[in-house]
């Protein structure tokens, strides 16, 4: 085998501490070594025209490039390598710069391991084998998992695209956090009037196949063919007749019966409902655990008046099986639970505030109904224990957010804004009130965002005091607020009508078993994560599965909306063309030494091992062994480390090649 | 913790490299003090011929155990003391007056001698930074110190309880009253409740001592303060 060897200067990068003539020097004598150069920057043209020039030249099999990280240039190298006629794989990158010339200063010690490095690709390239790249083909149909605005908005852009959407949301109507909102940072633009067209255009649209009231439950295959279970969950309304009349909510005998989760708990609905007017699809849900039908098998009244004989107490959930080529995962967040939590939940909450306790200490969204035109005071700003007019109003801003001691250490990003919207809102709705914004830092980060709260301090006058706040008592029908200003160093008391509690944003209850399902990873808290936090924020590490909003860490609408774009060009990336090409560096299983133990299933972060029978010439299943699915595998390479009986092999990372290096050291 | 003994390690050239002694002897301790064994640093400063002046903020981090940095500056510590309306100086502003440098500030105010140790700012602390520990060792550091103590009865009240813990292992209430009137000369204060609290029988004529009074005795002797170990 013929190696040439390229030594890269990289500027000054690596030639500052490596000898970069002397090591190619010295791998001239190495054997199998036919050529060796060193060159000020390998990547340029003239560089990479030297590689060529030398693979014709000398004939060379394969090469060896002393460069920057194999992350930076390997495509580069390979590509020059494709484009002489060697093949990609019988390239080898020895890393000079990252892990040597840059963390070492002196230059002789740095030289000789130079070398080293150079030596031990040498090696590995000695034993590398010719690989080719893997094809699978791609069915060109997302599955957007949440149908908020971040979901809403991937679905459009892959649908406008030309492209099948399924979207499916959990709760009876699409829409999300943003339908609750009832004016948006920085411009005060009525949220359900910007976020309404597009539920209608999402429901209207011929290639969005919309699934309300639905959960994925398990997601099988891997990038380009996935296979997802999809559980529609029972309306007991027959989606093809019920008109949307609403004759059924408004005949319903349980007026009251239930919490109105979409007003927040601050309004009641009956048993049968939609979340709010606008809803998409317009089609009510029967909520048994209310309905007296199902409580004692009487009343019946929603049958008695829907003339479309739409109402169907016998629906049950149904599955659907889909074939999906990529997801886009938009599950959006939750407000932090403040009320005392309990023992199981990893977070802790705030009794000294007294939420849960007091009516008038509320949550951002809880206030957001209030001052909505459509929320259950009809936008006058009333406090819920009493409905009169809150003349003094508190928002405390951070309440979970950057408070490690109760579990969560980030910083929630949109309360500063939201906070200041809110006080903005109380003040153009009561002129004579007062509004006191407690907070430890602003963060307005954002186009026009500063500009917005300094509006707020300025022209409506709302008092910002810097400093957390203690303690919220109740005294004659009014909260008092314990704080200090820090900045005047004096304590600060304010008898205050309405508390609102900026409450932090966390990740679904049931983000983490999501994740689980598809096979993707998260953190702590339960957010997704991003493959690179810096060059790739909107890709999972699994093939294919793709972040949009808030699932991934707090966000506020444009961002959401951002990522959700670009969730959808990346889906639709891998849509143009019909097959895929992937890497071959993946695990395969020699399944006459593979023993069955199935220790390599249970390490694999990707789920790409799977149980295969060997059968003998009559069918009969005389052993289990492992099975390695190339389009899920990720070449990390964690089974063959873990496997007993050195079965597995990890193309172009091999046991053979591994060990050379090693003893070419 | 007030009478513990005051360690004398000295700091390693870092920490004294980074005071910044001509604007009001702000000494930055943003860095987080990287305890080093004594013998080590001791070898350091003989090699660099250097004098150390170990920042207070150090062997507070050291006393407590909890980086002062910590602290964020939330004042939600201030905002729900109960004893912050008698407080000269904000309990969060001693914290960072402590973080800055300002140790003389910090020292002579009357903040950390009327802190109850009620532990009510540990308990909110969103950065879970004990501060009512902070304020005891700040309380030993001026002791150490020398400095002129802000609330001269308070610790005489200190002064006056260990005295009854040295002598019986427990406290002794008659003996604690007594100790400490005879110390401050506040002779007739709160004598009016204790009628009530004699017939309670909060107050008994003997003490109750515990038996093993000398092991007691001992530990005080083994970790009593000395006074003036370091200037300011």
């Amino acid at each position: 085998m013929k190696i040439g060897v390229f030594i890269c200067h990289c500027g000054e990068n690596i030639s500052r501490t490596v000898d970069c003539p002397r090591v190619a020097h010295f791998c001239e004598g190495l054997p199998g070594v036919e050529y060796s150069i060193d060159y000020k920057y390998m990547c340029s043209d003239p560089g990479q025209k030297m590689i060529k020039d030398a693979i014709h030249e000398h004939k060379l099999d394969a090469i060896v490039v002393g460069s920057c990280s194999p992350n930076m240039h390997e495509r580069t190298f390979r590509n020059a390598a494709v484009s002489a006629g060697i093949n990609p794989f019988l390239v080898e990158i020895a890393n000079l710069r990252e892990h040597c010339s840059w963390v070492h200063d002196d230059v002789e010690a740095a030289t000789e391991k130079a070398i080293e490095l150079v030596r031990m690709a040498i090696e590995k390239v000695k034993r590398d084998k010719p690989l080719t790249k893997i094809k699978v083909p791609v069915t060109k149909r997302v599955l957007v998992i949440g149908g908020g605005i971040a979901g809403i908005q991937a679905a459009l852009d892959v649908a406008n695209a030309g492209y099948e959407v399924v979207l499916v949301e959990r709760e009876p109507s699409i829409g999300g956090h943003m339908s609750q909102l009832s004016e948006t940072f920085p411009t005060l633009d009525c949220s359900q009037c910007i976020l309404t067209p597009r539920m209608v255009e999402v429901y209207q649209h011929p290639k969005i196949k919309l699934l309300t009231y639905s959960e994925v439950v398990k997601v099988e295959g891997f990038i380009g063919n996935f296979k997802a279970t999809i559980k529609k969950k029972a309306r007991h309304i027959n989606e093809d007749l019920c008109s949307g009349c609403g004759l059924c909510i408004t005949k319903c005998p349980t007026k009251k019966k239930a919490y109105n989760s979409f007003e927040e708990d601050l309004a009641f609905r009956p048993a049968i409902y939609v979340p709010f007017p606008q809803a998409v699809p317009n089609i009510p849900v029967i909520d048994e655990t209310v309905c007296m039908y199902y409580k004692n098998g009487k009343c019946g009244m929603c049958v008695k008046v829907c003339d479309r004989e739409a109402i169907d107490f016998e629906q049950k959930d149904t599955m659907l099986v889909a074939d999906i080529g990529a997801i886009i995962v938009a599950t959006g967040y939750k407000l932090y639970n403040i009320d005392k939590k309990t023992f199981d939940s990893k977070y802790k909450g705030y009794g000294e505030y007294g939420y849960g306790k007091y009516r008038d200490v509320i949550d951002g969204l809880q206030f957001e109904r209030i001052a909505s035109a459509s929320g259950p005071t009809a936008g006058e700003i009333k406090r819920p224990s009493d409905g009169k007019e809150p003349k003094k109003i508190v928002f405390i801003q951070c309440v979970g957010s950057r408070d490690p001691s109760k579990g969560i250490s980030y910083c929630s990003k949109i309360c500063c804004m939201y906070t200041a919207k809110h006080a903005m809102l109380y003040k153009h709705k009561v002129h004579d009130g007062e509004a006191y914004v407690f907070y430890m830092d602003i963060r307005a980060g954002g186009k026009m965002y500063d500009e917005f709260v300094r509006r707020a301090i300025e022209e409506d006058q709302v008092k910002y005091i810097r400093g957390r706040v203690s303690r919220i008592y109740e005294e004659n029908g009014k909260y008092i607020v314990k704080g200090e200003d820090t900045i005047a160093g004096v304590p600060v008391e304010i008898d205050a009508d309405l508390v609102v509690l900026a409450t932090a944003m966390i990740p679904h209850d049931n983000a983490p078993t999501l994740a689980q399902t598809i096979g993707i990873p998260y953190d702590r808290h339960g957010f997704f994560n991003e493959a690179h936090p810096k060059l790739r924020p909107v890709e999972s590490t699994t093939a294919g599965v793709f972040l949009a909003g808030a699932c991934q860490s707090p966000k506020d609408i444009p961002e959401s909306v951002s990522m959700a774009s670009a969730a959808a060009s990346k889906a639709m990336i891998l849509f143009a063309s019909d097959t895929l090409e992937r890497e071959p560096v993946v695990a395969k299983v020699n399944e006459d030494l593979c023993a069955g133990c199935f220790y390599c299933k249970k390490v694999c972060p990707f789920g790409a091992i799977e149980v295969k029978d060997i059968t003998d010439v009559n069918g009969i299943v005389y052993k289990e062994v492992a099975y390695i699915n190339q389009g899920v595998c990720q070449g990390c390479g964690t089974c063959t480390a873990t496997c007993l009986s050195k079965s597995i092999e990890l193309a172009g990372f091999n046991n053979e090649e591994i060990f050379a290096e090693i003893a070419a050291l | 913790m007030i009478c513990r003994e005051a360690q004398t390690r000295k700091a390693d050239k870092n920490m004294s490299g980074n005071a910044l002694k001509d604007t009001k002897k702000l000494q930055a301790s943003f860095v987080p003090p990287t305890p080093s064994a004594p013998d080590t640093a001791q070898e350091h400063s003989e090699t660099a011929n250097q004098k150390h002046i170990r920042s207070i903020a150090d062997e507070i981090t050291e006393k407590t155990f909890q980086n002062v940095s910590l602290c964020y500056q939330c004042g939600k510590c201030s905002a729900g003391c109960p004893v912050r309306f008698y407080m000269e100086v904000a309990p969060n502003k001693i914290v960072r007056l402590i973080q800055l440098g300002l140790y003389e500030e910090a020292l002579n105010s009357n903040t950390p001698w009327l802190c109850a140790g009620c532990l009510t700012c540990s308990t909110r602390c969103p950065n879970s930074f004990d501060l009512a520990k902070f304020m005891d060792a700040v309380r030993e550091v001026a002791l150490e110190k020398g400095v002129e103590v802000g609330e001269r009865d308070i610790l005489n009240f200190h002064k006056a309880f260990l005295d009854q813990i040295k002598h019986h292992g427990r406290s002794y209430e008659v003996g604690l009253v007594a100790d400490y009137k005879m110390r401050t000369l506040n002779l007739l204060q709160d004598v009016d409740s204790a009628p009530g609290m004699f017939v309670k029988g909060k107050l008994s004529v003997l003490p109750h001592n515990v038996k093993d009074k000398k092991s007691v005795k001992e530990i005080f002797e083994k970790t009593s303060i000395k006074k003036n170990q370091t200037p300011l």
